[in-house]
């Protein structure tokens, strides 16, 4: 594939090493002078001076031909407006844009520059997979499609220990679709009756994380009827 | 009319105070608090005492944006220093809070000139000085105080 890669930051630059690594054909662009002959130094010719967000620095760099445009430039103007002229200007493929500041995604979202990556995100991402209190944990978001899949831990507070699956009134928009006990997940039935420890899987809707916080919580049984 | 301007510069001030006098609703954001003295230039009267409105704050802060009253705003004008933010955040009032006259000011020709087929309003300030500057050469005599040969020949 030949990829192009807007910013030779930290993150820019090792992404261009590595997509090299794995043979792809690369073009770095990076708009500092002297990051640029620093970055030279190493990556060669494979590295270009200019500003990415002038139309004809990235037809210099092949922009029509290009499977792929990345732009992790420090400055999410710059990111979503060159990902935006290479998808819409020069039918690029492939976009992937970083998102610096997480509030900003939805002007990403807005503006259709898909899919974007915010290292904030990711981060927080992982410490509701480490601090368990977060409970509700995202195993797959599909931006596009509309759709997560979630696990959460049946704490001892949960109001839904001991009942059955086939009582639960799961929110309007998700479903459970997976039970992990002692390290082995199975399909529930509506017979299966939920323990403490329990981590439950389940598809859902985007914006329905808190209806299933609620139903999984301490209140979640009165929430049911129970 | 109430208008919107995000970016208060030489530029976006002169528009503010000239739209302002002619008695249109306008309000003004800019990262800047300073920038404020630029708004109050040779007016007698504080920019506040005049009608206008002030708000401190980033073009690409929904807050800023809905606390300057991009939500009912008539025209909505970018005019900072970054290219790339008026294009961006003139699409956010354009996508986002459906403003009906979004003006962004793009300084590079080639930006200017692709947005504007897409369907955004541009105003390029290189453009009009390129074309003034051409239309001098042409319009200048030689030595002699002749038109020179090219213009002729055309």
């Amino acid at each position: 594939m030949y990829i192009i890669v807007v910013g030779a930051g930290k993150v820019g630059w090792n992404l261009a090493r590595e997509l090299l690594e794995k043979e792809h054909e690369v073009t770095l662009i990076e708009s500092d002078r002297r990051r640029y002959l620093t970055v030279e130094q190493e990556l060669e010719h494979n590295v270009s001076y200019g500003d990415a967000s002038e139309l004809w620095v990235l037809e210099r760099a092949g922009v029509q031909r290009a499977d792929m445009v990345i732009a992790v430039t420090g400055d999410d103007e710059d990111n979503m407006l060159i990902c935006q002229v290479a998808r819409e200007k020069y039918l690029v493929d492939q976009i992937i844009a970083r998102v610096n500041n997480p509030r900003n995604r939805q002007h990403f979202d807005l503006l259709n520059v898909k899919p974007s990556v915010s290292a904030t995100d990711l981060i927080l991402r992982l410490l509701e997979h480490e601090v368990p209190e977060y409970g509700l944990v995202h195993l797959l978001d599909l931006q596009e499609e509309q759709l997560e899949i979630i696990e959460m831990l049946l704490g001892k507070d949960s109001g839904l220990i001991g009942r059955r699956v086939g009582d639960l009134s799961m929110p309007e928009g998700s479903l459970l679709i997976s039970v992990l006990r002692s390290g082995k997940g199975f399909v529930p039935s509506a017979d299966t009756v939920l323990e403490e420890g329990d981590e439950v899987l389940a598809v859902l809707d985007p914006g329905k994380e808190d209806d299933l916080k609620r139903l999984f919580g301490p209140e979640g049984a009165s929430a049911n009827g129970g | 009319m109430f208008i919107v301007i995000v970016g208060c510069g030489r530029v976006g001030s002169s528009v503010a105070r000239g739209m302002l006098r002619e008695g249109h609703e306008v309000s003004c954001l800019d990262e800047d608090p300073e920038s404020h003295a630029r708004l109050e230039v040779g007016l007698e009267k504080s920019w506040e005492d005049l009608g206008g409105q002030f708000t401190v704050g980033a073009g690409l802060e929904i807050e800023a944006l809905v606390a300057a009253g991009t939500e009912k705003a008539d025209v909505f004008i970018a005019s900072t220093d970054g290219d790339n933010t008026n294009i961006i955040i003139a699409q956010i009032a354009q996508r986002r809070y459906e403003v009906p006259t979004v003006i962004a000011r793009v300084l590079d020709p080639l930006r200017a000139e692709w947005y504007q087929r897409q369907g955004l309003h541009t105003v390029c300030p290189t453009r009009v000085a390129i074309d003034m500057l051409e239309t001098a050469v042409r319009e200048s005599g030689g030595r002699d105080g002749t038109p020179d040969d090219a213009s002729e020949a055309a």
